[in-house]
């Protein structure tokens, strides 16, 4: 019984439907179709994934192109060869102008990694205290509503102000920034929780450690990491920023520094870098995604 | 009647006297007396809005705004009409949910191995079908040894062949362990197959009680029964009209 209408929602039938009777459906049939159709699936995803790689390509060559053909000249518009020729200077030729690209990396990695940490961890905090409690909502709720409406860049100068032009109104930034998207996210990941799952733990008599664990954490999870991704994305976007307006390290200086010297090869290469961390970091939650999400996504596999 | 009731008092695991729950000025409970004996299944039955529901919920500990007094011992299990599964969270760990100490999933392996489920112990609960997810449910239900077990039409959403299934299976669980059982139903003969007593709710209070003696499993076309359904519904209103029925 179970088989044949697991097999049905496979086929994408009805469950109920009246064309589909117990004697209809040979054992034997959703079976076979079953193990044709996965691999099927799996070819079609591997050659779209294929296809979507052509068209970044075509414009990569394009844009060596520009440089072949003279069409641009390379201080205005410095081609991929370039940028990877530049890069790999950096790292292997420091210079005093700009330093090392690892070097700035570092700065920049710990400042968003140390910032990030902060801003989840206050979302996180905030967002179990105000979705869980009337009192919490009542408290914290409009405060970060406030902050949410405050334009976060306008803050660089107060920042500079009171902690100076070191990494650390950088790093506040950076917190300030992760830490709204995700707030909100989890906040209305863990109010949005199917009331009825309060009842039965209740009824189960689970304590507030096992009603966390099992029902509130789990149910805000899938929004949750939605407000993740969009809080890597601000955290980025706000380090970029904070990193260019009166930084002495870090890839942002390095940028300021190959404006004065007009080397926009040296800006590319920080461009590209800060694009590279952004695709690690939205890869790794992607992973966390399809480890956390198991239960829905094993049944889509199936 | 209030002296038989006062005497049942002294062995009656569940015992509910003048129970009343309001919403906004709407009396849906209006002075409930009820017992339920040890090892009792007590079906109630009722239109809907005749708060058989609300009956289940204020003895689960689920609605606070009753008044009068009743008395539940404290080891009670609910299963509902929606299994009421974490998604999230496996079979088996579904099962041992609540359970604390180190045999926690022996005893969830041994509740799902009775209702037929062994060999889904690690599958998602989106992976089930209906019936099984409201196996799972009962599992849960039946995994902490309760005294009193509450069901709230937990057959309610399945096919008629599943239901049937369903009834042999909760007479099976039933004869093995011997829980009182508090079964709130719209469905006469599921009432009259499972219960000792068919209880029915109308207006807020128990209009009517049907004993059933029969030994289980019933025969569904028994006499006695089909004598027993045609008073039910009546006393439910529904061949006042069409009589000739």
């Amino acid at each position: 019984m179970s088989a044949i209408e697991r097999a049905a929602q496979t086929l994408g039938l009805p469950r109920d439907g009246p064309s589909v009777s117990e004697e209809d459906v040979t054992p034997v049939a959703p079976a076979a179709t079953v193990g044709i159709v996965a691999p099927a699936r799996r070819r079609r995803m591997s050659l779209s994934r294929g296809r979507r790689l052509i068209s970044p390509l075509v414009l990569l060559g394009i844009w060596q192109l520009t440089n072949a053909f003279k069409l641009i000249s390379p201080e205005k518009l410095p081609p991929p060869s370039m940028v990877v020729t530049t890069a790999s200077n950096l790292i292997f030729h420091p210079t005093p102008a700009f330093g090392s690209l690892q070097g700035a990396m570092a700065v920049s990695v710990q400042r968003f990694a140390l910032g990030f940490a902060l801003g989840a961890g206050v979302a996180l905090l905030l967002a179990l205290v105000a979705g869980l409690s009337r009192l919490g909502e009542a408290t914290v709720d409009p405060l970060v509503q406030m902050i949410r409406t405050l334009p976060l860049f306008g803050l660089i100068p107060v920042f500079i102000v009171w902690f100076g032009i070191g990494s650390l109104p950088k790093i506040l930034l950076v917190a300030l920034g992760a830490s709204v998207p995700l707030y909100l996210n989890t906040y209305s990941g863990i109010r949005s929780i199917d009331g009825r799952l309060f009842e039965l733990s209740h009824v189960l008599k689970l304590n507030r450690r096992e009603r966390l664990i099992n029902v509130v954490i789990p149910g805000a999870l899938p929004q949750a990491l939605v407000g993740l991704r969009q809080s890597l994305g601000a955290a980025w976007l706000s380090l970029v920023v904070a990193e260019q307006i009166n930084a002495n390290a870090g890839l942002g200086f390095m940028i300021n520094q190959a404006a004065t010297f007009l080397r926009n090869d040296v800006i590319f290469v920080a461009l590209t870098v800060y694009t590279l961390l952004g695709l690690l970091t939205d890869w790794i939650v992607r992973l966390l995604e399809r480890r956390a999400l198991a239960w829905r996504t094993d049944l889509v596999a199936q | 009647m209030t002296a038989l009731a006062e005497a049942n008092a002294g062995t009656a695991l569940v015992s509910v006297r003048n129970l009343s729950r309001e919403f906004n000025g709407r009396r849906v409970l209006n002075g409930v007396d009820l017992t339920v004996a040890p090892g009792q299944i007590v079906a109630l039955i009722g239109r809907s809005g005749s708060g058989k529901s609300t009956l289940l919920r204020v003895l689960a500990g689920l609605d606070h705004g009753a008044t009068g007094e009743f008395d539940v011992p404290s080891r009670a299990g609910v299963a509902f009409q929606d299994a009421r599964l974490l998604l999230w969270r496996r079979v088996r760990d579904n099962v041992a949910l609540g359970l604390r100490g180190e045999s926690r999933h022996e005893i969830a392996e041994a509740a799902l191995a009775e209702v037929g489920l062994s060999d889904h112990l690690r599958a998602w609960p989106l992976t089930l079908s209906g019936g099984e997810a409201q196996r799972v449910s009962l599992a849960r239900a039946l995994v902490r040894e309760p005294e009193l077990l509450l069901l709230d039409e937990p057959f309610g959403a399945l096919d008629a062949l599943t239901r049937l299934a369903m009834h042999d299976l909760v007479l099976a669980l039933w004869q093995r362990h011997r829980p009182a059982i508090l079964l709130v139903t719209h469905d006469v003969d599921e009432a009259l197959a499972l219960a000792d007593r068919v209880v029915l709710l109308a207006d807020g209070r128990i209009a009517y009680e049907e004993r059933v003696a029969l030994p289980r499993p019933r025969e569904r076309e028994h006499p006695d029964l089909a004598q027993k359904r045609i008073r039910l519904l009546n006393e439910l209103g529904v061949y006042q009209k069409g009589a000739s029925l």
